[in-house]
């Protein structure tokens, strides 16, 4: 397997001086399903953001397919291939579903654009239903879908979410984590944060622990997820059930 | 009653709403209230008093008006040659300064520094045209009748249309193209436009050409009507963002029909309650606006 999106250690912060990842690293291979958790404050929010070139960089290196991308822009990420949906205020409200989508298909060629939108629309019936509607009318579960959609749409070969279960009920959350077994299914990568530890665990192959914005511990997920310790200290601490093979 | 107010609120509403969808796409986009808006009608204006002369002397003095306009070909070629000229002027004032404001400081050191670019603007109309007025033409037009006891002359109706033309296709690319959809996602939500593949800076260049071009077009046509004076701006700055809040901020065809019911409004006050009261009006509608629907006619956002 080829590693296709390599974080070595990244520096970044809001503020100039302020560093809140502190030199945190990362290697996610080709069709994996990477988690990141962490307790609050660890700095998993700012890691990705700062990959998805939301937040600045102080030092350090991102490579994705092997190519630098530290230094490119935001906008520039998606065009390689890196998508990302955040946490809060992921989709445009103000917009009709089919224009959230139709927005994100911009850097596509004009002949591929509806081609994709229907394939979102076969991937996700719930949005091919509401097309007309303003994405802010939607319910939670189906604001993520959309958002996970519009980030699906440009066909990239990494998606990063941020905290995909936030706020949702737990059957929901429980569909999200399947929408994103069912995304790496087809062929893309997904790196996530996660609060949601065990849910995340549960269809992920390996997992980071960052603490104070460095790497604490790395490993397997079923590793992780048998480590009474690390459940313990991060994971939420509780009973620890055996992990759902079939969830894998 | 003297329905001669309709065609005079027409003409002052066009020339406010198209200043106001500048203003407006100023604020929903880069998020401040750019007081030097006003500025680029004068400067619009000038642009185009001085293309039409230099188009008049490469053809050899004198050009004949288009009948029955008072106008000739070289102001239309100027008209469009002013408009690409002022929505430059608006993206190198925001490269200069707001760009680095937009970086560093917070909104209203940004409005703080459009009242000082404002006035340094138009210092520098009155130190290179004067303070004494200038006109494109000095050719009387006669008014004729439409009926209904109102009169307007072809120069009025011609702007009036161009107006309805400008505004629609504004609107069209606003509301069916990628670039619109680019421009009404920056607005809601620029970091999530940034993820999602959209070049904030192209979409910003975009809105100052835009905001520009129709100021520039709303200060021909002040200078068709009335005349060319350093100070048209600031005359009209307020009436631009009473309308703007009227129609609610961000809404392209807010921004019109603000533009029309504050001119609509001065128009009916001049004829009812006298010339005096005519400023008052923009006053008295933004505040009532305010107090009654502070989101405007139009706006999605409060």
């Amino acid at each position: 397997m080829s590693s296709i999106l390599a974080v070595t250690d990244l520096v970044s912060g809001y503020e100039p001086g302020v560093p809140i990842v502190r030199g945190a690293s990362m290697t996610v291979e080709k069709g994996e399903i990477v988690v990141i958790l962490g307790p609050n404050g660890a700095g998993k929010s700012t890691f990705i953001k700062s990959i998805a070139g939301l937040v600045p960089k102080v030092s350090g290196s991102v490579t994705l397919g092997g190519s630098e991308i530290s230094a490119l822009p935001a906008h520039r990420l998606v065009h390689e291939g890196l998508a990302f949906v955040p946490q809060t205020e992921n989709v445009f409200a103000l917009m009709s579903v089919e224009d959230n989508l139709l927005l994100a298909a911009g850097i596509l060629p004009k002949s591929e654009r509806a081609g994709r939108l229907d394939a979102m629309y076969e991937m996700f019936a719930d949005l091919a239903r509401q097309k007309r509607l303003n994405a802010g009318r939607l319910s939670g579960g189906q604001r993520q879908m959309l958002a996970v959609a519009r980030a699906l749409m440009v066909n990239p070969r990494v998606i990063m979410l941020d905290e995909p279960s936030a706020g949702l009920s737990p059957k929901l959350v429980e569909q999200v984590f399947i929408d994103l077994s069912a995304v790496r299914k087809a062929g893309v990568t997904v790196v996530l944060v996660e609060q949601n530890a065990r849910a995340a665990l549960a269809i992920a192959d390996r997992a980071y622990i960052l603490a104070e914005g460095r790497n604490a511990h790395e490993g397997a997920a079923g590793e992780l997820w048998n480590d009474p310790a690390i459940a313990a200290l991060y994971l939420g601490g509780g009973k620890i059930k055996s992990q759902p093979e079939a969830a894998r | 009653m003297n329905l001669q107010f309709l065609v005079d609120g027409l003409l002052t509403g066009s020339i406010v709403g198209l200043g106001a969808i500048g203003v407006t796409l100023t604020y929903s986009i880069l998020r401040f209230s750019n007081f030097a808006h006003g500025e680029f009608l004068a400067w619009g204006a000038y642009a185009a008093l001085v293309a039409a002369g230099v188009l008049g002397w490469l053809a050899g003095g004198d050009v004949a008006a288009i009948a029955p306009f008072s106008f000739g070909w070289t102001l239309i070629l100027a008209s469009v040659i002013a408009m690409v000229f002022t929505g430059l002027l608006a993206l190198t004032l925001d490269w200069l300064l707001f760009r680095h404001l937009r970086r560093r400081a917070n909104a209203i050191t940004a409005v703080m520094a459009s009242f000082g670019a404002a006035m340094a603007l138009r210092s520098l109309l009155e130190f290179i045209f004067t303070s004494s007025p200038a006109y494109f033409s000095r050719k009387l037009q006669i008014a004729q009748k439409l009926g209904l006891g109102i009169r307007a002359t072809p120069d009025q109706m011609v702007l009036i249309a161009a107006t309805a033309v400008l505004v629609t296709a504004i609107h069209l690319v606003v509301t069916r193209t990628q670039v619109g959809r680019s421009m009404r996602a920056v607005s809601e939500n620029p970091d999530l436009a940034r993820v999602a593949g959209i070049d904030v800076g192209r979409i910003v260049a975009i809105t100052w050409m835009i905001g520009g071009g129709l100021a520039c077009f709303a200060g021909i046509m002040v200078g068709l009507l009335v005349q060319i004076r350093p100070y048209m701006g600031l005359d009209l700055l307020l009436p631009l963002f009473a309308a703007a809040i009227l129609g609610g901020i961000g809404s392209i065809p807010g921004a019109l029909i603000g533009g029309l019911i504050v001119g609509l409004a001065e128009a009916l006050a001049v004829q009812t309650v006298g010339a005096e009261w005519r400023s008052a009006v923009a006053f008295v509608l933004l505040i009532a606006m305010l107090l009654v629907r502070p989101s405007g006619l139009m706006g999605g956002k409060s």
